[in-house]
């Protein structure tokens, strides 16, 4: 399409309101996301505030280890996307099919240590409900914490396989050679969710791994 | 100059035909239609259990229905009207049909997402009638727990999903209505000639982005502990049943405003039109609507004053409350100054006008009542709250929005509706309303309490009233079902503008082509230019899009 | 009253409900004058300002800041007004006096039990006496219910895993209604009684009709053995646990820094949750008893524990 720059929806004046539209709407979209994941966090300082003890022993009990690779497996996905978007606006179209390659890979390697994780807490005895396998007094709040964890990270999952199937989509429009230099907009908004996404970790992992930890 | 003629002109509803050409249509137009029969099928639903309620309520004892159908009855009541009918009503149907015209753009800013949102909403529904034929829901609309997570024997997951689902209507609808108004005005329209039906949307708008996904992730919450027993809200585990109190309220009280605020719209729209005059405080009115958006965050805890919550947090937000009643108030005395001096006719239209800003008006002083602490705390949960909402979204809203649909009827069919019925339609509807919902407030102040099955032999003469009303107001809402219907095939045909209103929609066909405009209008004189001289939209091509 | 037949006004049978109706009142007169204020103007522009010919047109009047700035600020004076008002009379509803008669109420679904210090327990009534505060000390079994008195204006949700406490004093004998008004499930409106107020002799001679099982409080002294909290409570601090003598009311110092006044809810929670606030100085030992005391077995250790008062070293107080 030799004048794509100038292609654009029928609704629109021309090729930049579309863009325009497209950007606010993506960062509207994401505003409300951060409404519906902000409800847990309010939940969660909450209880936290009422069972600092019971939190702190709960947290504690999370494979920090696996957590932090977790971590640093996001932001790396964040980065490689980075890069997809520049790519895109570069129109070099080879490097951005193998960025959003990537960051898929990595957003695999990520849900597949989550998955992990939940199959161990699953033979700990650590999920919420009648097989809920700890006792004492700190048992209920404890419980409430891991109902936090499955529910927070659940949803962050959520997210993430909604994102990898966005990435999906970006690729076989990128194999199409839809995007260019004048026209990189999907792009660009998939990336702003995917960082969204990452962020919304940033925030869980702290508040879900660390608490009550030292260094030693 | 050409006649208006009758003759196949091609616009958005001949442009093709067929089912499919409907369910994939992306015209905001047809997609307004699509709304259109949703929300009036919810809202006969909605209406069929308020009939069994309120039979049943005729005698003190349980003995039409047994208390487990009460409850499920007045629980659906409540979903049904205010997720399937109140929220989308007038943003729907209205909002879409009229937003891209009054702004001079051909579509909305995203057509397809426009089209998913119908499909969401629908699929909500369907979710939530799926519930009701399973034998419903029993926990009221607000969904209290530990009831409604660990008590209650009734399809809850099952509800709460439906209007999970629907939820994410409404947010793509406010996100598309944000977007559009921000960057498809056409040449011209700043954001003070905007109509205040536009800034009345946007405003609404605001509060579907930011209120709607904290209803989601509650209900969510809710879902999840029916079904994988989380145990965010199981006190025996410590879990704090003020939380989703405040959760829940924290988006349940701004949608009250969603479902006033765009009928607030309307009537602006309305007064001006058949008082042929611009409204009265024009930018006064506009900010009143954002006020209103956002004061109506900070006083979800009003809800809450005899729940246990602290005694400051009551304080603060009684007070917040008082605060969120003067745009309300603002409004009331700018639409009535517009009336002054004015040329004053009583189409149905104005009739409903007239009548949402009289029943407004006392819905919204029974609000203080309630918001000021040392009466609340004997009206809470009595029949007093009741009749103070139903004054509003009853009164007031299915007022507008009954208003706002014959005002665009003309518009949206190129027929008009049979006059003289339509006023007496409005006028049985005006009575009804009154004869059901005052008597509530006197029993709301004896000490009725809501949701009750059976009731005090005392009660009876004031609950025999309000049933009576309530059948004098179904006869009302019957009949512009029925010879709204009937224009569509015998209605007289109507011209571009038989109101003779000013606004760029009144500029164009009726019914309008698929693209609205011919040319993109070039905007060069403020909103409700009554009294100025061949005011009206410049088409840079040459001529208006059609005379 | 009007005789209608039927009741259009409550009775007013506490020392609240005079006041409440008063504002009740001030409120209505203000909507009666501002509802008919609009309605009028409503129908005389209506009238006057009539369309006479279809192609009249009216000088456009854009607006008038100084009648925007009047009905706004006058509104919000007036309301300012009403929550003040308001205001006050809630805080006189939240704090109840020091010399009240305090009475336990558990909630279950459908049903109220309440019970007196000397050990009577009422089904569905509540037996009170006039002209003497009294204040309700509630919790809830299961779901929120509400506890609702029209007659006396007051009402006060009852939450599970809490105390709510509401307060009034009866001004008039008679019978009034009690209402459950949270929705709290299927027999939500069947869990109704009465609220009987007795003259105060009538009530003494109520009381003494006998009890069985004896006192609140001496109940609670027996749970207090039983289950073995008087061998770590002793009266003085020796124990491994802190003196519970002159508790209610009292600032307690709290590990981690914080502090806290010992009300009814700290308790509560420390007998079902002892770990949620330990006392400064003193090892998290005390087992939890969830499971091994009800409800109405808290509230009897609770009023034994009011009775522990002021000097150090007395021992149990009848």
């Amino acid at each position: 399409m030799s004048d794509s720059n100038l292609a654009h929806a029928h609704q629109f004046d021309d090729a930049a309101q579309q863009h325009e539209a497209s950007w606010l709407g993506m960062w509207i979209f994401l505003g409300t996301e951060i409404m519906f994941f902000g409800g847990m966090f309010l939940g969660y300082t909450v209880y936290r505030g009422d069972y600092p003890a019971a939190f702190a022993d709960a947290s504690n009990r999370l494979d920090i280890t696996l957590g932090t690779i977790n971590t640093a497996v996001l932001i790396l996905s964040s980065f490689t996307m980075a890069l997809a978007v520049r790519s895109a606006q570069l129109g070099a179209r080879r490097p951005l099919i193998a960025c959003l390659g990537l960051t898929m890979a990595l957003g695999a390697v990520f849900l597949g240590i989550k998955f992990t994780e939940y199959y161990q807490k699953f033979v700990e005895h650590l999920v919420p409900g009648g097989g809920f396998g700890l006792s004492g007094p700190l048992a209920g709040a404890e419980q409430i914490f891991f109902s936090f964890y499955f529910a927070m990270t659940g949803m962050h999952a959520l997210h993430m396989i909604i994102g990898l199937g966005l990435l999906t989509a970006l690729i076989v429009k990128a194999r199409r050679g839809r995007f260019s230099v004048a026209y990189n907009t999907p792009v660009e908004v998939i990336g702003l969710y995917w960082h969204f996404v990452d962020i919304v970790w940033i925030f869980l992992f702290p508040l879900l791994y660390l608490v009550g930890r030292h260094l030693q | 100059m050409n006649a208006v003629i009758a003759a196949p002109r091609r616009h958005y509803l001949n442009v093709n035909y067929g089912l499919k050409s409907w369910l994939l249509t992306t015209d905001h137009k047809r997609i307004a239609w699509l709304y259109l029969i949703g929300v009036t099928f919810f809202f006969f639903i909605g209406g069929f259990f308020a009939t069994l309620i309120r039979l049943e309520l005729l005698t003190p004892q349980g003995d039409l229905v047994q208390a487990e159908t009460y409850n499920k009855l007045f629980t659906m009541h409540g979903v049904t009207m205010i997720f399937f009918f109140l929220i989308p009503s007038i943003p729907a149907v209205l909002g879409n049909f009229l937003i891209p015209i009054m702004i001079g753009a051909r579509d909305l800013a995203f057509p397809r997402l426009n089209l998913a949102s119908w499909y969401i909403y629908m699929l909500g529904g369907l979710f939530t009638l799926a519930a009701a034929a399973a034998g419903g829901v029993d926990t009221g609309w607000t969904f209290y727990t530990p009831y409604s997570s660990i008590y209650s024997n009734t399809h809850v997951a099952l509800t709460v999903v439906g209007i999970f689902v629907t939820g994410f209507s409404s947010i793509l609808t406010g996100l598309n209505f944000i977007v559009t108004v921000h960057t498809m005005r056409a040449p011209g329209m700043t954001w003070f000639r905007l109509p205040l039906f536009v800034w009345a949307h946007y405003a609404t708008s605001i509060i579907f982005i930011l209120g709607t996904p904290v209803i989601a992730i509650t209900l969510t919450l809710v879902a999840l502990e029916r079904l994988f027993h989380l145990g965010i809200f199981n006190p025996e585990l410590g879990g704090d049943p003020l939380l989703f109190q405040h959760l829940f309220w924290f988006y349940s009280h701004p949608a009250v405003y969603i479902m006033i605020l765009p009928g607030m719209g309307v009537i602006s729209e309305l007064i001006a039109c058949f008082s042929r005059k611009r409204v009265f405080g024009y930018s006064f009115v506009a900010f009143s609507s954002l006020g209103i958006a956002v004061l109506s965050f900070l006083v979800w805890g009003h809800h809450m004053f005899v729940s246990g919550q602290s005694v400051y947090a009551s304080m603060i937000f009684s007070l917040l409350s008082m605060l969120v009643a003067i745009p309300s108030a603002i409004k009331v005395f700018n639409w009535t100054a517009t009336l002054y001096k004015g040329s004053i006719s009583f189409d149905a239209p104005m009739l409903y006008s007239l009548g949402f800003i009289g029943l407004f008006t006392i819905g919204g002083l029974t609000g203080v009542f309630l918001a000021s602490l040392g009466v609340d705390v004997h009206v809470h949960d009595t029949y007093f709250v009741i009749a103070h909402f139903h004054y509003i979204m009853v009164g007031s809203a299915v007022m507008a929005y009954l208003g706002g649909i014959h005002f665009w009827w003309p518009k949206m069919t190129g027929r008009k509706y049979p006059e003289p019925l339509a006023r007496l339609a409005a006028i049985i509807i005006f009575l009804g309303f009154n004869l059901t919902f005052f008597p509530q407030f006197v029993l709301g102040y004896l000490g009725m309490p809501r949701r009750y099955h059976v009731y005090p032999p005392e009660f009876q003469v004031l609950n025999v009233m309000s049933s009576a009303g309530a059948s004098i107001l179904a006869v009302g809402y019957l009949l512009p079902l029925i010879y709204l219907i009937w224009s569509l095939r015998y209605g007289a045909v109507a011209g571009m503008n038989p109101w003779k209103a000013k606004g760029l929609e009144w500029e164009i066909p009726s019914p309008p082509p698929t693209d609205n405009f011919e040319t993109t209008p070039l905007v060069t004189q403020e909103a409700y230019a009554y009294g100025v001289a061949d005011a009206q939209a410049v088409y840079p091509s040459g001529e208006p899009a059609n005379v | 009253m009007p005789t209608l037949g039927f009741p259009l006004f409550p009775d007013q049978a506490s020392t609240m409900a005079g006041r409440v109706d008063q504002l009740y009142f001030f409120l209505l007169g203000l909507s009666v004058f501002f509802a008919g204020l609009i309605c009028i103007l409503i129908i005389v522009f209506a009238v006057k300002y009539r369309r006479r010919s279809d192609d009249e047109q009216p000088q456009p009047i854009p607006g008038n800041l100084g009648l925007e700035i009047f009905w706004t600020l006058v509104p919000l004076g007036l309301t300012l007004v009403v929550f003040v008002w308001g205001a006050r009379l809630f805080f006189v509803t939240y704090y109840p006096p020091n010399d009240a008669l305090e009475i336990n109420v558990v909630a279950k679904q459908w049903m109220w039990k309440a019970q007196h210090p000397e050990g009577h327990s009422e089904i569905n009534e509540l037996h009170i006496p006039s002209g003497k505060p009294v204040k309700l000390v509630m919790t809830s079994q299961d779901v929120i219910h509400d506890f609702f008195v029209p007659a006396f204006r007051v009402k006060k949700d009852v939450l599970p895993g809490r105390y709510t406490t509401l307060w009034f004093e009866a001004s008039k004998p008679g019978s009034y209604h009690l209402f459950c008004s949270q929705y709290c499930g299927t027999q939500h409106s069947g869990m109704v009684g009465r609220i009987v107020v007795m003259e105060p002799t009538a009530f003494q001679a109520w009381l003494s009709g006998g009890a069985a099982g004896g006192s609140m409080a001496s109940a609670g002294e027996k749970l207090f053995r039983s289950l073995g909290c008087v061998s770590c409570h002793l009266p003085n601090d020796a124990g491994r646990a802190p003196s519970l003598v002159g508790l209610l009311g009292k600032t307690v110092a709290l590990q981690g820094g914080r502090s806290i006044v010992a009300d009814e809810n700290y308790v509560r929670e420390s007998i079902l949750e002892p770990n949620a606030k330990v006392v400064a100085g003193y090892q998290p030992i005390m087992p939890t008893f969830k499971g091994l005391v009800s409800e109405e077995g808290v509230m009897q250790i609770l009023a034994y524990v009011k009775s522990l008062k002021r000097e150090e070293g007395a021992q149990v107080k009848k």
